[in-house]
């Protein structure tokens, strides 16, 4: 072995997959990159954002690029829908008006689009959401993977409800409204033919109507967040640090479905950094959990909602820990980029 | 019952650790040997519930860390070449070589892609004899078998376009290797399940033996290795050196044998290097003459490769024990998981990463 060359170069200049994966690397690139172009920053990143001069109305916008285009549970076109409804919904919004972009790739079997446009046509439906306005564009073979959807949504806020990534507060209590895992290892399992996708479904599905269950709580509503991509951790971790407050988990009360637990653990995986677009975790001040857990339990999407967890009294501020099975306490670190199933 | 729940129950695991503390009266040294039972333990902060002074030394059982430099390098130049796919298990991808890593490899438009299983590879070589289909075959004696069943189908399917880069290596002779250095402070061993699993414990007995060490091969779930450990401190406290089986649901004495058949078929021991612990002799696998023409090693000829280390990094320290993540001075600021400095801080079973992932500091580290 030589000596020459002690320090390896680390070679970051393009982007990496991971940038893309809602963990560290995906702030990063926010933080490092993006907000500092759009003069953006300051404020927590939302998952939608107030319109400027309307109180009452937010805005998301969110692009789909999942591959496959249809998995057990749903496909790219309900997802679409449900994801922007959702991010409205985690401002305490009832979605008023969704538009619709496709970028579609040449030779993409027109069959394969109907189905796609016919499922997301029922899921806004579904979701009493109507589809205003839309694009469509072509691209030649290979410079898209089949078909990318984009959805923008307007929403309009419930009274009080005014939930935000900064504002849980030391007391509060940790609702989360059902199992965690499903979306993520349903997609990798669909997409790797790993044989998992006959015992699971992904949980797409939207969740304006759980919002609006928790509207009468108003104000006791602290934070609402679907934990998509990065998962659990990652929208713990936002919300600890947005919100300058420790957040403290059980690991015995979080709800992983025994498929996702074996899928998890035979790939190496991690069911606390895999995404959801079914469940959202809710910090309510403690003397209002009992009232939104019977809220959350009141609808079909949440009757399996539970308490994972609070704020406790003092920080440290910007960590999450979890409570072991066996009794210790460790951190849960923001996830770093692309998840990596290991070896064994 | 639900999935592994019975191995994961908070009750028993109380029971376990209490019955711990009344049969250890010796601040013991433990070394789990596998990468899979030390990311068991830091998550569930097993270690730090251990009775007093008690210790577990993390052990060289993290296949991404062992797996030597000049192999990353030359996987990385073969990755590079145009008209190959290079196919690997997730969580060699981030591992550090010299100059840069897989995943920033395949940013800049190199075919590297993830696969759950070798077959996966040889199914890419079948369906596209176009391409040269690497596939990286790192591992103990557990990913082996798999390996070799690899190689032995692409010869049956005559794939001329099928190739493996092999650094396999061998959990006893890491043992022997340990318990041969001086400064050696472990007094009983967990060894891994899954290795055992393949290949028995026939092979850990003279090592018991001849250095009248406890050797218990042990499961990954928390339960097993509370058991694991209270079974090795039954055996110092009652001066016992014995192999004993505490993953008796997955290990039988002479192992798998079908699966040793593969592996003694495609492969033969070879001296290897071992990343931070260096040359050891007949501790990994080679292809056999038979197989060798599905070597990646001479089918690509990769000149000039220059492997080079970080000087900060305190890898090989931590593989055998003698350091903690936490005493190296690049922990937690030159190396992270984002800019990993050596492979321990990659794959979630590299004990800086497991330490890292449980947010340990220097400060709070008293294992």
């Amino acid at each position: 072995m030589t000596i020459d060359c002690p320090t390896p170069r680390h070679e970051d200049e393009v982007v990496l997959l991971g940038h893309g994966a809602g963990g560290r690397l995906s702030a990063e690139l926010l933080d490092q990159l993006v907000l500092p172009a759009l003069d953006g920053g300051g404020g927590p990143l939302e998952d939608a954002a107030l319109l400027p001069g309307y109180r009452e109305l937010v805005i998301s916008t969110d692009s789909f690029v999942v591959s496959p285009l249809f998995f057990p549970g749903g496909d790219i076109g309900s997802l679409a829908v449900h994801g922007t409804v959702n991010d409205l919904a985690m401002r305490g919004a009832w979605p008023l008006a969704l538009s619709v972009s496709l970028i579609v790739e040449e030779g993409l079997p027109l069959a394969e689009l109907r189905a796609v446009l016919g499922s997301l046509g029922k899921a806004a439906q579904n979701a009493g959401v109507p589809v205003v306005t839309g694009d469509t564009k072509v691209v030649g073979r290979g410079a898209a993977d089949k078909l990318f959807v984009n959805t923008t949504g307007i929403g309009r806020r419930h009274g009080a409800l005014h939930p935000s990534a900064a504002l849980a507060r030391p007391g509060d209590t940790v609702l989360l409204s059902g199992p965690i895992g499903l979306h993520g290892t349903t997609v990798l399992s669909t997409r790797e033919r790993l044989g998992f996708e006959s015992d699971i479904a992904s949980d797409t599905r939207p969740l304006h109507r759980l919002v609006k269950a928790l509207a009468p709580l108003g104000a006791a509503v602290h934070v609402l967040r679907d934990p998509t991509r990065g998962g659990l951790a990652a929208a713990l971790n936002e919300i600890a640090r947005d919100s300058c407050v420790a957040v403290e988990i059980d690991e015995s009360a979080v709800p992983v479905p025994e498929a996702v637990a074996s899928a998890c653990d035979l790939l190496g995986l991690d069911p606390l950094i895999v995404a959801n677009e079914g469940c959202l975790v809710a910090f309510v001040s403690a003397p209002a959990a009992d009232d939104a857990l019977a809220a959350m339990r009141s609808v079909p999407e949440g009757t399996e909602a539970v308490r994972i967890g609070e704020v406790p009294p003092h920080g440290p501020d910007g960590r999450v820990s979890l409570r072991t099975l066996v009794g210790a306490r460790r951190i849960v670190e923001m996830p770093l980029g692309e998840q990596l199933p290991r070896i064994c | 019952m639900k999935y592994l729940d019975e191995y994961r129950d908070p009750a028993l695991a109380r029971h376990l650790l209490d019955e711990l503390r009344e049969t250890a009266t010796h601040p013991w040294r433990i070394m789990e040997v596998c990468g899979g039972q030390t990311h068991t333990l830091v998550r569930q902060g097993i270690d730090e519930l251990l009775p007093a002074r008690m210790r577990m030394i993390h052990g060289p059982g993290c296949p991404v860390c062992v797996t030597p430099l000049e192999t990353l390098d030359r996987a990385m130049a073969i990755a590079a070449r145009p008209g190959v796919v290079f196919t690997s298990f997730g969580d060699m991808l981030r591992v550090p070589g010299t100059d840069t890593d897989l995943l920033s490899l395949r940013a800049r438009g190199a075919d590297v892609r993830v696969v759950y299983t070798p077959m996966d590879a040889v199914r890419m070589a079948a369906g596209h004899p176009e391409h040269e289909v690497v596939f990286l075959a790192v591992g103990f004696e557990t990913t082996a078998p798999a390996n070799a069943m690899a190689v032995l189908h692409a010869a049956r399917l005559g794939l001329r376009n099928f190739s493996v880069l092999v650094s396999h290596v061998l959990v006893p002779p890491a043992l022997t290797a340990l318990l041969e250095d001086p400064d050696c402070e472990v007094e009983a061993f967990l060894a891994a399940g899954h290795v055992c699993a393949v290949m028995g414990w026939r092979e850990y007995e003279p090592i018991a033996d001849r250095y009248r060490v406890p050797i218990v091969v042990t499961g990954f779930e928390p339960l097993d290795l509370l058991e694991g450990i209270l079974m090795a401190v039954r055996q110092l406290e009652w001066g016992r050196h014995e192999v004993e089986n505490q993953y008796v649901r997955a290990v039988r004495r002479s192992g798998n044998t079908r699966a040793q058949d593969a592996v003694r078929r495609v492969f033969r021991v070879t001296d290897r290097a071992w990343r931070g612990i260096g040359a050891l002799p007949a501790s990994g696998l080679e292809l056999a003459e038979e197989y060798e023409r599905f070597d990646a090693a001479r089918r690509f000829d990769v000149a000039g490769l220059r492997p080079a280390e970080d000087p900060e990094c305190i890898a090989g320290a931590v593989l055998t024990g003698a350091r903690l993540p936490t005493d190296c001075t690049a922990y937690g600021s030159r190396c992270t998981p984002r800019h990993p400095l050596g492979a321990p801080m990659v794959s979630s079973e590299g004990t800086c990463a497991a330490f890292h992932a449980a947010g340990r500091t220097p400060a709070r580290s008293t294992t």
